[in-house]
């Protein structure tokens, strides 16, 4: 075996140029004066929420439509632990994070064999449940006024949550890049490998001995905590949580935006979320109804001529100048 | 027991409503496996047709009705032809996202060209009141609903059985390729089934004028409406999607009658129980009729 | 019950409703044997096949192999257990290139494939081991490119090499030469005859050429049931197996 063989799995293990330029823009851009931090870090907590996605739909190809219910039970998680005390941002981070994990092997384990409408239909309508409880429960939840009394502690006893943004920004920036270096390292081992032999043929994992219904849980739980902590860290950064986190309309956000950047590559969803949430801010502002006009438009243009997204085109692209097969 | 019956009415009557807009999506899901979500901006559609040629052409209302069923049959035709043909082989989640488009695409058309409140519909007088039969006051819009939906399910129920059109239909849900393969131009029985569906959603929108808000939301309000029923009712065929749409409309009313603080939870519930105990529907299969 | 069968069936039923399929079926498959299983289209090769592996619950009988009883057990227990599978229509992974899905293959052979942060690039023995598996299966150059973009006579050889990669007991082909053509198809049972020389094989095939070549032992299905079994050449003269496959 060539050295050339042997090293078949590196290229995509070291980190390649693209993805450092990544990160050192966003740590960058917050030197750069009169940037909205804010929104900056609405789009990495909504960029990580797609990429939990993107585990579960892009790896695995299980299509949930229910995702923001996780999201949802992080962000509540989040929020229910710095009202009643306990305000230590980190570790209220850890356990939402599991709550809405936990929620997700449950969730995992009651959608197994489930396949197409019957899927879709069971992850929906399990969130509507969710958002409808919460809508309704006003003294638990305070309904759309938002939960009353979030307060967090500085992070690490140090970094207090100013009003500016500024150690909103770090903290979430931080927290994205650790997932995604732990998703990342997830993807690329014999479990990854596994859940994408899964999306491309159940059978012949079924038939290879593979495990293939816990693994399914697995990733649907490792999913859900993803997204969990993505709610966590909007909870904590806003100080507030209303059941709008929970909405169906959320669920469709999350999954255009996956869709828009790229299924499959985790760095798709932070890209997605990118293009939505500028497109949604520059929109939005002159008319909401207009908003609905470009969205769909988007999702029509998207899926007619760039239905792999925004990476796996440029991918494509560029493996074909290099004249490789794809 | 006056109280449980006249429920029981109203959501046979909002059942023959849910019927009409979904009968097409489980004959297309059935027959090409295409998953066409815009199939409630059609039956908006035919509502705003009615709301606005009634009064823009002082046509009757019954007159408004065959008129919503053909005009938006063709609009179907047009849509089938140009778009979504070039998608039957894809993935399920390519056909959800273009169709959720063209939704959302429907909804802010409709919002520029009519406005983003609801319009107002004249409701003719013999549709207006109450009725007394078999001791019950019932609402004369809604027995007009659930009259025309029966004739609208023995229609298509003879137009399958019966005729060769309806053989073809039946043929093609069983299984396309073999249908072609017999020299059936399957082409055509697409297209004309589209045309049919989406034509009966119009008709179900000019229908709902009377009962339901026709706004530019209309499609985002009821599309889970007319997932579920196809879900519970099983792709393909169009008793199963009757039994469900009945069933539905007799839940949600119910529902919201009894427990109005649960609000649509309760049809979550059981729609979620359904499918996890029967992931094909109801009836278990996903054929005619 | 003979000794020395590695798989066998007992009493087996397999019904679908009102159709009934096999009603009670003996079979028996001796260890180290090449193994053919011939018969008319619709005689129920394949349904035996999807019984024997777990891929469909039989309405009665036993499915037992190495002794064990496994009619009740899951198909991947049955992996475990040594008894692979191939599908007669390519069952591959179309995204993946050939080396993945062999490293995916032996990595579930090892029990590797549980959660894990590892890398698959510090699986330096699946590699080699991968690489070397698609050497022998002519695939090597072609071990980069997505499988779904490989001709199909080098489709059906990754099927098969996936297969292979697991070490079984025994394996279970099921027309592994169709679609091929007949130099194809030879080709492929020179290269498995080799390969698989101590392995214990059992497939179904149509081209009775491949049969008498590389079969030590023949059962003709028909009708849901055995009607005749024996050598290649006890079969061939056999009046009802003839009469099962031309109608005289």
């Amino acid at each position: 075996m060539t050295p050339h063989e042997h090293s078949y799995f590196q290229p995509s293990t070291r980190w390649n140029r693209w993805e450092i330029a990544f990160w050192l823009a966003w740590a960058a851009a917050y030197f750069i004066p009169g940037t909205n931090l804010p929104l900056l870090t609405h789009i990495l907590v909504w960029g990580l929420f797609a990429m939990s996605l993107d585990l579960i739909l892009g790896y695995r190809g299980i299509a949930s439509l229910g995702h923001a219910a996780f999201f949802g039970i992080g962000a509540y998680a989040a929020g229910f632990l710095a009202k009643f005390g306990w305000t230590e941002p980190l570790s209220g981070l850890l356990l939402a994070g599991i709550t809405a994990g936990l929620t997700g092997l449950l969730t995992g384990r009651i959608v197994r064999g489930l396949h197409g409408v019957a899927l879709l239909m069971v992850t929906l309508g399990l969130n509507m449940m969710l958002y409808d409880a919460a809508q309704r429960a006003t003294d638990i939840t305070g309904g759309d006024d938002g939960l009353q009394g979030v307060a967090l502690a500085p992070v690490l006893g140090l970094f207090r949550f100013d009003m500016y943004g500024h150690t909103a920004y770090w903290y979430v920036l931080t927290v994205a890049f650790v997932l995604l270096v732990l998703a990342r390292a997830l993807v690329r081992s014999p479990f990854g490998l596994a859940l994408r032999g899964a999306r491309e043929n159940p059978l012949r994992m079924l038939t290879l001995g593979a495990p293939i219904e816990r693994d399914a849980i697995l990733a649907f739980g490792l999913s859900a905590a993803g997204a969990g902590i993505a709610g966590a860290l909007l909870t904590q950064t806003t100080q507030f949580v209303a059941p709008e986190v929970l909405a169906f309309q959320r669920s469709a956000d999350v999954l255009t935006m996956l869709v828009i950047g790229g299924l499959g590559r985790l760095y798709g969803g932070f890209i997605g979320a990118l293009v939505f949430v500028l497109l949604h801010d520059t929109v939005a502002a002159l008319d909401p109804i207009y908003w609905y006009f470009w969205i769909g438009l988007l999702l029509v243009f998207i899926v007619t001529f760039f239905r792999q997204g925004i990476l796996n085109t440029l991918d494509k692209l560029l493996a074909s100048r290099r004249g490789e097969a794809v | 027991m006056a109280v449980i019956a006249t429920m029981l009415f109203n959501g046979l009557a909002y059942g023959v409503l849910l019927f009409s807009m979904a009968v097409g999506l489980a004959l297309t899901m059935g027959m090409m496996r295409f998953v066409n979500l815009a199939q409630v901006s059609l039956a908006m559609t035919g509502g705003y047709l009615v709301v606005v040629a009634m009064p823009h052409f002082g046509l009757p209302y019954l007159a408004t009705l065959p008129l919503c069923f053909v005009l938006v049959a063709l609009l179907t035709m047009l849509l089938e032809r140009w778009v979504f043909r070039h998608f039957y082989g894809a993935d399920d989640l390519t056909q959800v996202l273009l169709t959720i488009g063209l939704l959302f695409m429907s909804v802010a058309g409709a919002a520029y060209l009519f406005g983003p409140s609801f319009r107002p519909m004249q409701v003719p007088d013999w549709l207006s009141g109450q009725v007394p039969l078999l001791g019950l006051m019932l609402d004369r819009s809604r027995l007009f609903l659930v009259g025309a939906g029966a004739t609208l399910a023995l229609a298509l129920f003879l137009g399958l059985e019966r005729t060769r059109f309806g053989a073809m239909v039946r043929a093609c849900v069983d299984n396309p390729r073999a249908a072609g393969a017999c020299g059936l131009n399957t082409s055509m029985v697409f297209a004309l089934t589209f045309a049919v569906g989406g034509g009966l959603a119009g008709l179900g929108g000019g229908l709902a004028v009377t009962q339901l808000v026709i706004d530019p939301n209309f499609p985002l309000r009821y599309l889970v409406y007319v997932l579920i029923v196809v879900s519970l009712g099983g792709t393909g065929t169009v008793i199963g999607t009757l039994l469900a749409s009945v069933l539905i409309g007799i839940v949600d009313v119910a529902g919201k009658y009894y427990m109005p603080q649960a609000g649509s939870s309760l049809l979550y519930l059981i729609t979620v129980v359904i499918m996890l105990w029967r992931p094909n529907g109801l009836l278990q299969r996903k054929g005619m009729p | 019950m003979t000794p020395g069968a590695i798989l066998r069936t007992e009493g087996l039923r397999m019904a679908f409703g009102g159709l009934s399929i096999f009603k009670n079926l003996d079979f028996s498959l001796q260890a180290g044997y090449r193994h053919a299983i011939v018969g008319p289209n619709g005689a129920g090769k394949s349904t035996f096949v999807h019984l024997l592996t777990g891929l469909l619950r039989p309405s009665g009988g036993r499915v037992v192999l190495d002794g064990r009883d496994i009619t009740h057990a899951t198909p991947q227990q049955r992996v475990q257990g040594g008894l692979v599978r191939t599908f007669q229509l390519n069952t591959l992974f179309p995204a993946l290139p050939p080396l993945e899905a062999a490293v995916l293959a032996l990595c579930q052979r090892e029990h590797l494939g549980g959660l894990s942060l590892r890398s698959l690039a510090r699986r330096p023995r699946q590699i080699e081991e991968a690489w070397s598996l698609l050497e022998r299966f002519g695939l090597a150059s072609e071990a980069r490119r997505p499988t779904g973009l490989l001709s199909y006579g080098q489709q059906r050889l990754l099927e098969v090499a996936l297969a292979y990669a697991l070490r079984p007991q025994v394996l279970l082909l099921d027309e592994p030469a169709a679609g091929l053509s007949t130099a194809q198809g030879h080709a492929l049972f020179e290269q498995l005859a080799t390969l698989t020389a101590g392995t214990t094989l059992l497939f179904i095939e149509h081209d009775m050429n491949l049969v008498f070549r590389y079969a030590d032992r023949v059962s003709v299905f028909a009708g849901g049931d055995v009607i005749a079994e024996g050598t290649p050449t006890e079969v061939r003269s056999n009046d009802l197996a003839r009469k099962a496959y031309l109608g005289h």
